[in-house]
């Protein structure tokens, strides 16, 4: 349960094509993010998914069934909300029993389900209230409790933690991720936020203007990026990039080499620049380094707690093996 | 959130709505228009059924040339503007009023919305003869205490009076709207002002008046609207007479007074182009806020 | 605003605010007062404000001599059948509106408002003689499917601006977790915009309520609802003050009651949600 597949989707708002044509395969189980830019179509894709819009074009097949023409009640999904989207006029016990309510399953069902749902996700001491006078951690918990007591063939989610605080978002990413080993049912994915994408994700599917740039695991995507896009997009901070002369001693357009893969020497390395900026994380050291020489000032980290004034001369190593190749399109040169 | 299935239900459910309105506008004004460019006098023996004399545009000039005309034309303008002028200035001054700290804030506004609920033909009538009965009304009372004549309000002073009638009616409709406009301005606004040097007359001409810019236009268009129309003030108190007549009156008595449909009609195509004028400022700041 | 303010000063608004509005609504107090004086007591000059011989017999004779319940009656079937109407036909057509935008949602709108500034009078003729033939001249069926027309557009554009205000991720909650449109609409939308529905409802009883073009022309003996009524006492009966003044305080009660309850919502309701 839970295989869904996209063949030659397509979406466009009048002459606007959002998605052009687009194939992807989910698989059984499988937990898959879309990253992207705001803008990008990943939340269109998952609207179309869900059956909240139409496609313009292709097919959706959920379990090997074509869905392309079934609403939203009837294809078995269930989606989780950006703004979490609970019935304001119902407790939370309402709220979680409204699609079995829905569904015709009866009373006795509908409690053990939902006591169920309640425990695993602490919701037990709030059943009765309403989301008015929950917090957004707790709302957001209904809003999955919602979900699962559907049993549905796939969960669907819209950006579910953009409303939360950092320290909460870091609890709730842990808590969907632990739940997805649980449940084992496949999960959909959007973010604009890569780190959700990296820690969270099977399969990350990386989307600009409606196309799918790369699909692949997290390592995979960190390690061999298809093309500047991805490149820039995943990790943090930024792949520095590196056009020019330097480049061609590569024999490549573009270079890129990941600021943890450089390191850095008071005396001697390949480059040379002047420290601008450096941010104590603690755990790491950002620096930025100016007048390079590279045509572009470079980002670097080290870890640990390292210290380092402001206009100091510094010397700076590539990792020879880590530098990533590009080409005059911007692809990967292997 | 749009999909072919939500969308027919769309269409479907807009429907009886929209076909109810449509008949409701078409039907009638298609008929006026009719009328206009016929002879039509039921109490002489026209019958719709046995055809009516087409005269061209005869109705609509001689709706233009009729002696009563100009003077309902000035006068509907006289009682528009007046109520306008009263209400906006009023209405600007008691919403500051009201937006002040205050006790029993709550009570007195109360007091002042009330009179936007009585109906028109009680405020009509308990004002002509409770207040403006030249022998027994209570102003009557108050000049022959101050050992003045009393006035015959309604028929010596029939426009000024109707005018306080009106606006009476229609003050606590635009203190409202511009009071609610005021409480949605930004106190940090104000108290930037402040902070700048602004004295409080200051504050209001460049801060608070151009906030209530759009509140005010408001004001006076949908007031316009309605006030074009009044008839019951007029029906209770004058019945037209007195120079009290309005255009919607002249045109209520040419088509059931006096029975002559086809003229009624043709003034009354005359009131429906002269409220769509102001509809259409209206509806440009309506559909405005509609986008955002 | 949230601003420190002299108690001296405060004192003073309250003293000017309470001043002009006792002075607006002094008109409302004096027809109350009345209604409760005898004949000779409420033209009494000089007038008297409160020690006057309270009586109840100006009420107990307006209801015998002219059958006020009919009127009353009348009133409220009027007002409330076009409303409950009008609410009915809206309520689909402002979650349309609301729900499932599209290029011509905004016009729609727009045009519904534009029917209602139609001025009556220039259609007066017509709606009289369609009344005529169907022989619905002076019924309450006439006004009612009358006063629900008039009222129709800003019954729509209010519960249109209270939609909008519930978000669109509620409703495509309920069609994910398996709800029917009409589950969605019965279930989740309309107990969220129970307070705009209340509010729409109370304002646009109010305003069927006080329609005082059509109740006049359209009714005679039969339907004729309280503003009629309260018309009929123009002459000679209207030198009946204290009688005067207990029609039109029956007439006005419950709607100044009601009005105050509805005082909030007036603004958007007659603003068409450009004001709020």
């Amino acid at each position: 349960m839970g295989r869904i597949t996209l063949s030659k989707v397509t979406k466009r708002f009048g002459d606007v094509e959002v998605i052009p044509p687009l194939d992807l395969e989910i698989n059984e189980g499988e937990f898959v993010v879309f990253v992207g830019p705001s803008g990008c179509g990943k939340s269109t894709l998952l609207r179309l998914i869900a059956g909240l819009e139409d496609v313009s074009g292709g097919v959706i097949s959920i379990d090997g069934q074509d869905a392309t023409a079934t609403p939203p009640a009837k294809r078995g999904l269930a989606m989780v909300f950006q703004s979490y989207a609970l019935y304001p006029h119902m407790s939370v016990r309402k709220n979680i029993a409204f699609p079995l309510r829905m569904a015709g399953i009866d009373k006795a069902e509908q409690d053990r389900r939902i006591d169920n749902a309640a425990k695993v996700l602490n919701l037990t001491d709030y059943i009765d209230r309403r989301p008015g006078q929950l917090s957004g951690g707790q709302r957001q918990r209904v809003a999955i409790g919602r979900a699962i007591v559907r049993e549905p063939a796939a969960f669907l989610f819209d950006e579910p933690l953009s409303n939360l605080d950092a320290a909460l978002r870091v609890g709730m990413r842990l808590e969907i991720s632990e739940l997805h080993k649980r449940l084992a049912t496949t999960m959909v994915y959007v973010t604009h936020d890569q780190v959700e994408a990296m820690t969270m994700a099977d399969k990350i599917v990386v989307l600009r203007a409606g196309y799918i740039e790369q699909v692949g695991s997290p390592l995979e995507l960190y390690r061999k990026p298809k093309n500047l896009f991805v490149a820039g997009f995943i990790g943090s901070p930024k792949m520095n990039l590196i056009s020019g002369p330097e480049a061609a001693k590569h024999n490549a357009t573009t270079i890129g080499i990941r600021p943890e893969h450089i390191s850095v020497s008071a005396t001697e390395g390949m480059w040379k620049g002047r420290v601008g900026v450096s941010e104590h994380l603690g755990s790491d050291t950002f620096f930025y380094v100016h007048d390079t020489g590279l045509g572009t000032e470079m980002t670097v980290r080290l870890s640990g707690e390292v210290e380092m004034k402001s206009g100091d001369t510094v010397y700076f190593t590539p990792d020879a093996d880590k530098i990533h190749r590009f080409d005059d399109k911007g692809l990967r040169l292997e | 959130m749009a999909t072919k299935a939500s969308r027919s239900a769309a269409r479907v459910m807009m429907a009886p709505a929209v076909i109810l309105l449509l008949g409701w506008m078409l039907v009638p004004l298609t008929l006026t228009l009719f009328f206009s460019f016929k002879k039509y006098l039921p109490l002489r023996g026209d019958k719709w059924q046995n055809g009516l004399e087409w005269v061209g545009f005869e109705n609509y000039s001689r709706f233009l040339s009729s002696s009563s005309f100009w003077p309902a034309v000035t006068t509907t303008l006289i009682i528009v503007l007046g109520v306008l002028i009263i209400t906006v200035c009023l209405g600007v001054l008691l919403a500051l009023l009201l937006d002040q700290p205050m006790w029993g804030q709550g009570v007195v506004r109360i007091l002042v919305i009330a009179p936007f609920f009585v109906m028109p033909t009680v405020s009509a009538l308990v004002w002509k003869n409770m207040f403006m009965d030249p022998t027994n009304g209570l102003f009557a009372h108050l000049w022959r205490f101050f050992g003045a004549e009393p006035v015959a309000w309604l028929s010596e002073a029939s426009l000024p009076s109707i005018v306080i009638i009106v606006s009476w009616q229609w003050l606590p409709f635009a203190t409202l709207i511009l009071l609610t406009a005021i409480q949605s301005l930004d106190s940090e606004q104000l108290e930037a002002a402040e902070m700048d040097g602004a004295p409080a007359l200051k504050r209001f001409a460049y801060i608070i008046l151009p906030h209530l810019g759009r509140a005010i236009t408001i004001v006076i268009l949908i007031q316009t609207i309605f006030l074009l129309s009044i008839f019951a003030e007029i029906f209770v108190t004058t019945g037209g007479a007195f120079g009290s007549r309005t255009l919607t009156y002249l045109i209520f008595q040419r088509v059931l007074e006096s029975q002559n449909i086809g003229l009624g009609s043709a003034g009354g195509v005359y009131a429906i182009i002269l409220a769509n004028i102001v509809a259409i400022f209206l509806m440009r700041i309506v559909g405005k806020n509609l986008d955002t | 605003m949230a601003r420190s303010v002299t108690s001296q000063r405060k004192l003073i608004n309250t003293g000017l605010a309470w001043l002009i509005g006792l002075i607006i609504f002094f008109p409302i107090l004096w027809t109350i007062l009345t209604s409760f004086k005898t004949e000779a007591q409420a033209i009494n000059d000089p007038p008297i404000f409160l020690f006057f011989d309270w009586t109840l017999e100006n009420y107990a004779i307006v209801q015998e001599r002219s059958d006020y319940m009919r009127f009353l009656w009348n009133s409220v079937i009027i007002a409330g059948v076009s409303t409950l109407l009008g609410v009915m036909i809206a309520v689909p057509a402002a979650w349309s509106m609301a729900f499932v935008p599209s290029k011509r949602t905004k016009d729609i709108l727009l045009w519904m408002l534009s029917t209602k500034m139609l001025p009556a009078v220039g259609v007066l003729y017509p709606i009289y003689l369609i009344f005529i033939e169907l022989g619905i001249l002076d019924t309450r069926v006439g006004l009612i499917v009358v006063l629900m027309l008039v009222n129709l557009p800003i019954i729509v554009w209010m519960l249109y601006t209270y939609f909008k205000e519930i978000p669109g991720e509620i409703l495509e909650a309920a069609r994910m977790d398996g709800a029917s449109l009409r589950s969605e609409i019965l279930y989740v939308l309309t107990p969220m915009a129970v307070p705009g529905i209340a509010s729409t409802l109370l304002l646009n009883f109010i305003l069927a309520w006080n329609e005082a073009f059509w109740t006049l022309n359209l009714t005679a003996a039969n339907a004729a609802p309280l503003t009629a009524f309260i018309a009929s006492y123009s002459s000679p009966e209207g030198l009946f003050y204290a009688k005067l003044s207990a029609a039109s305080t029956m007439a006005i009660a419950p709607i100044l009651i009601l009005g105050w309850f509805s005082q909030k919502q007036l603004v958007r309701g007659l603003t068409f949600g450009a004001v709020k």
